[in-house]
């Protein structure tokens, strides 16, 4: 078993830690290139028997078939085609031979990286893994070529592989990999052998096509959702409508005599009806009186939580950066204030939370789709009381996660409700509980003070306020005061300010949970900082784009990427009365963008997207069409949520429900959007957030330049934008 | 209460109650999960099916309303010819992504295609606007419709 020290720290992190936040953080790399010995508290991995099986993710049978096991999981962001596509290219397998297993829990061995646990997130799978992949296929195929050059009795290094063959081309011999897998699996595993150079590549770099997409477009894929187990019962819930009620009184009379349900499960929390099917649940969900014990939070309220956020952003704060002396630095020049403010939002994955259990004496078998298997393990044994090594996970492709499903709690509820029902039980939650007991984007309020000399920045103070989900989820990343997510990309601002500050206050809101959602601290981060860049330009009567570029030059990625959209988006040409463009940049998870949306906004106040233009440098581009579809996707997510998101609490309840009151954008209002990859040798950035990150200060920015009006909330204020309106 | 009722054209005879959504039936009577759940409210168009050859939103429809017609969902649609040049422009163009929305969004795009085979971007507009994507595939779902409709 080998570890891996040397892998590159995210340039967050590494900000972090050289802006000065001493002794806190330490990420745990490791990564095993043989399976370990099996952890006895961990779910077995699959036999392996008469198979090649170098290490964790590769497994080859004597017929040549390449079976890759998947450490990240697969939500629409591609990495069950990237990871293939870097193991493969360093195997130098046969792509069309490989076969992708979703891998069990076990932190040990399939444990990301950059967390030290099994969780997909913060768009670092491929950052995280890019090398030990390249490692462990590269190591496999070193393997395969001695165990075909002992055999021809040649000097290996006279071997070459490719497309799962060994050749010896001076004697033309030539070896299928399912016929060395005996041999290879008899030698010693040899250190790290040196990696292809880039311009090798078959693979990577290449836009490859998916492998999940066949199946999900005929009806035959999988979710968690479609379970079906023999014997299983069909369950739908619902909690307390205050978060943190408990049930007072069941009186489920008119449910029992719904045809089709079959029994009422009432705990100290939750109440669920289970059926024959979806719909008898539901029918004697709704037919059941509640009374609820609304506990301590039934009175509060949007106005109540804003107006405590606003007060605690009032206060000094923890200080995450300090460069300068942002005392004097504030003291000299043109002083300008800004306070931007984003809601809560919830996830609102197509896919429905839900979770299929079943149990046995002892055990505990669990079917969902989820970013945290391990977690979801260990919440199974506890729910169910049972030994973590008597919880076996099945996970599944997700249908979409954006944060959601790095949480167990519908795990939690499932298992505590099949605990008294004598049957496997498939739990799913209706749209209206997904909306309204969801974890939420947390509220955050971020004010920004700065001054202007000679056009440029001479000093810049941040003070982020908001809900620490570190300390909740991550603990080890909330260390004196600081949340290294919520000051993410504020501490990584890729400006040349000479005085700068980056504080940060923790504020929870009552009652509320709140998550992690796509794009995380830097959604909240970039959005602050470019409205303010928009702002300051004005103040210093110059063009957007040129006032930025002046200050990016120890970024010269991002210069560059901005120079590109200025081309491609048609910057300063002619536009429509009330139509602007707004421009953004951001550093954010490793990755260079530059995005310009250029935006209509009618008298009324209705805002129409015309055109999206956006220029990423994320390095090599492992897959450079699945980067452009993660860019497009993002950015209509991240619109979606600068349009209309917004979770609204009144006496304790979540108002929105469904879709018709929490609203996504549709095609109808979708723009076209233009997505440019810049080419680039460096090591892989992250991607699948960044477009979520980029949409809405662009959006902002282009309604500032068609309306003069600086918005500082999101979702977008129809009535500050129509003609006439007083402010 | 027994209903026979006609899928992909395989007979089949369900004992529910009569209101009881299609989406349902389709989904854990019969066992065929292709047709997805995403709102309960015909909202996000996860769960449309084809009656007669017309979207429905099969959350809504009542098993006890089809009578004879003819279901088709995402299972059977590339038997037809709109069906299956739909799913080969979505896989030429990778649209999918977490894909849970996307047999709704095909089954409305085979119908678009199969009563009007050359659509302009106001009646892909028109019938795709009742579809959500989460994942934002929907200027990748424009294209791969002019795609199939032989323009792109």
């Amino acid at each position: 078993m080998r570890v891996l020290e040397n892998l590159p720290l995210a340039p967050s992190r590494r900000a972090l830690i050289k802006g000065g936040m001493a002794g806190g953080f330490v990420l745990a790399f490791r990564l095993p290139l043989r399976a370990a010995p099996v952890n006895e508290l961990e779910q077995p991995l699959d036999d392996t028997a008469g198979q090649f099986a170098p290490d964790a993710f590769i497994r080859i049978d004597h017929t040549g078939k390449t079976t890759l096991v998947m450490p990240q999981v697969e939500m629409g962001q591609g990495v069950y085609t990237a990871i293939p596509q870097i193991l493969a290219d360093e195997l130098d397998a046969d792509i069309a031979k490989v076969a992708l297993e979703h891998a069990p829990p076990n932190d040990k061995v399939y444990g990301n990286p950059l967390f030290g646990i099994q969780a997909t997130g913060n768009s670092n799978s491929i950052r995280a893994f890019w090398k030990p992949l390249r490692i462990a296929g590269a190591t496999a195929r070193a393997m395969l070529v001695r165990a075909a050059a002992e055999q021809w009795q040649v000097d290996p290094a006279s071997c070459s592989a490719s497309n799962g063959t060994v050749t010896h081309a001076a004697s033309g011999r030539i070896l299928a990999y399912g016929d060395l897998v005996e041999e290879a699996g008899r030698l010693p595993v040899p250190p790290p052998p040196p990696l292809k150079d880039p311009k090798d590549f078959v693979l990577i770099g290449k836009p490859v096509k998916r492998l999940d997409t066949p199946a999900k477009s005929n009806g035959s894929v999988v979710y968690g959702i479609d379970t079906m187990l023999p014997g299983m019962k069909f369950a739908t819930l619902a909690a307390s409508p205050v978060f943190g009620g408990k049930v007072k009184h069941v009186d489920d009379g008119a449910a029992k005599t719904v045809p089709g349900v079959r029994q009422v499960v009432v705990l100290d929390d939750v109440v669920a009806v289970i059926g024959d099917h979806m719909w008898a649940a539901k029918k004697g969900l709704d037919a059941l009186v509640i009374t609820w014990d609304e506990g301590p939070h039934a009175q509060v309220s949007s106005a109540e939580i804003w107006e405590d956020l606003r007060g605690a952003s009032k206060k000094d704060g923890a200080v995450a950066k300090s460069v300068g002396d942002i005392a004097k630095g504030l003291s000299q020049g043109q002083k300008v204030d800004g306070e931007y403010e984003l809601p809560f939002l919830a996830h609102a994955p197509m896919e429905p939370m839900n979770c299929t259990v079943r149990l046995m004496p002892g055990a505990c078998e669990i079917w969902t789709g989820t970013q945290v298997m391990t977690r979801v393990q260990q919440t199974a044994a506890k729910a169910a009381g049972v030994p973590l090594d008597k919880v076996t996970v099945h996970n599944h492709l997700l249908g979409g996660g954006f944060g959601r499903r790095l949480e167990a709690d519908m795990v939690d509820s499932a298992v505590r409700i099949a605990k008294h029902v004598d049957a496997p039980i498939k739990v799913v939650w209706t749209r209206e509980e997904d909306i309204q007991h969801d974890i939420y984007r947390p509220v955050y309020r971020d004010v920004i003070s700065a001054t202007l000399s000679g056009g440029k920045i001479a000093a810049w103070k941040y003070r982020v306020t908001g809900s620490s989900i570190m300390a909740r989820w991550f603990p080890a990343g909330f260390q004196n005061g600081i949340d290294i997510d919520a000051v993410d990309s504020a501490v990584d601002i890729p400006y040349d300010i000479p005085n700068l500050q980056v504080e940060y206050v923790r504020a929870e809101p009552p009652a509320v949970p709140t998550g992690f959602w796509r794009g995380v601290g830097p959604n909240n981060n970039v959005f602050a900082i470019e409205c303010f860049m928009d702002e300051l330009a004005r103040k210093a009567g110059a063009d957007p784009i040129a006032f930025r570029r002046g200050m990016l030059g120890s970024t010269p990625r991002l210069q560059a990427a901005l120079d590109l959209v200025a081309e491609k988006s048609g910057w300063g040409g002619p536009l429509p009365p009330r139509t602007g463009r707004g421009v953004s940049v951001q550093p954010s998870f490793a990755s260079f963008i530059a995005t310009v949306v250029e935006a209509q906004v009618d008298h009324r106040g209705e805002v129409q997207l015309r055109k999206v233009t956006s220029v990423v440098d994320t390095g090599i581009a492992v897959n450079p069409d699945i980067i452009v579809a993660q860019l497009q996707g993002g950015l209509i997510f991240g619109l979606t949520a600068a349009l209309f998101g917004e979770i609204t609490i009144e006496k304790g309840r979540v108002r929105q429900s469904n879709f018709h009151d929490y609203r996504m954008l549709r095609i109808d209002e979708v723009p076209p959007i233009e997505v440019h990859v810049v080419k680039s040798g460096a090591d892989p950035g992250g991607i699948g957030e960044t477009g979520c990150t980029a949409g809405p200060p662009a959006l902002r920015n282009a309604i500032y330049a068609a309306t003069g009006v600086a918005l500082r909330r999101l979702p977008i204020d129809r009535a500050a934008l129509a003609v006439g309106h007083k402010v | 209460m027994a209903f026979t009722i006609k899928v992909n054209g395989n007979t089949h005879e369900v004992d529910v109650d009569s209101d009881t959504p299609l989406l349902w039936v389709l989904r854990d009577v019969l066992g065929m999960t292709g047709t997805k759940f995403g709102c309960g409210i015909a909202q996000c168009g996860a769960c449309t099916v084809h009656i007669d050859g017309n979207p429905v939103r099969s959350c809504l429809l009542a098993v006890g309303l089809i009578g004879n017609r003819a279901v088709t969902t995402i299972e059977g649609i590339g038997a037809t010819p709109a069906g299956v040049k739909v799913q080969n422009a979505w896989l030429d163009l990778e649209v999918i992504q977490c894909g849970y929305c996307q047999s709704g969004q095909i089954m409305s795009a085979a119908a678009l295609l199969a009563n009007n085979p050359h659509p302009d971007d106001s009646d892909i507009d028109a019938t795709m606007a009742g579809n959500i994507c989460r994942c934002g595939t929907y200027v990748r779902i424009r294209e791969a419709i002019k795609r199939a409709a032989g323009e792109a």
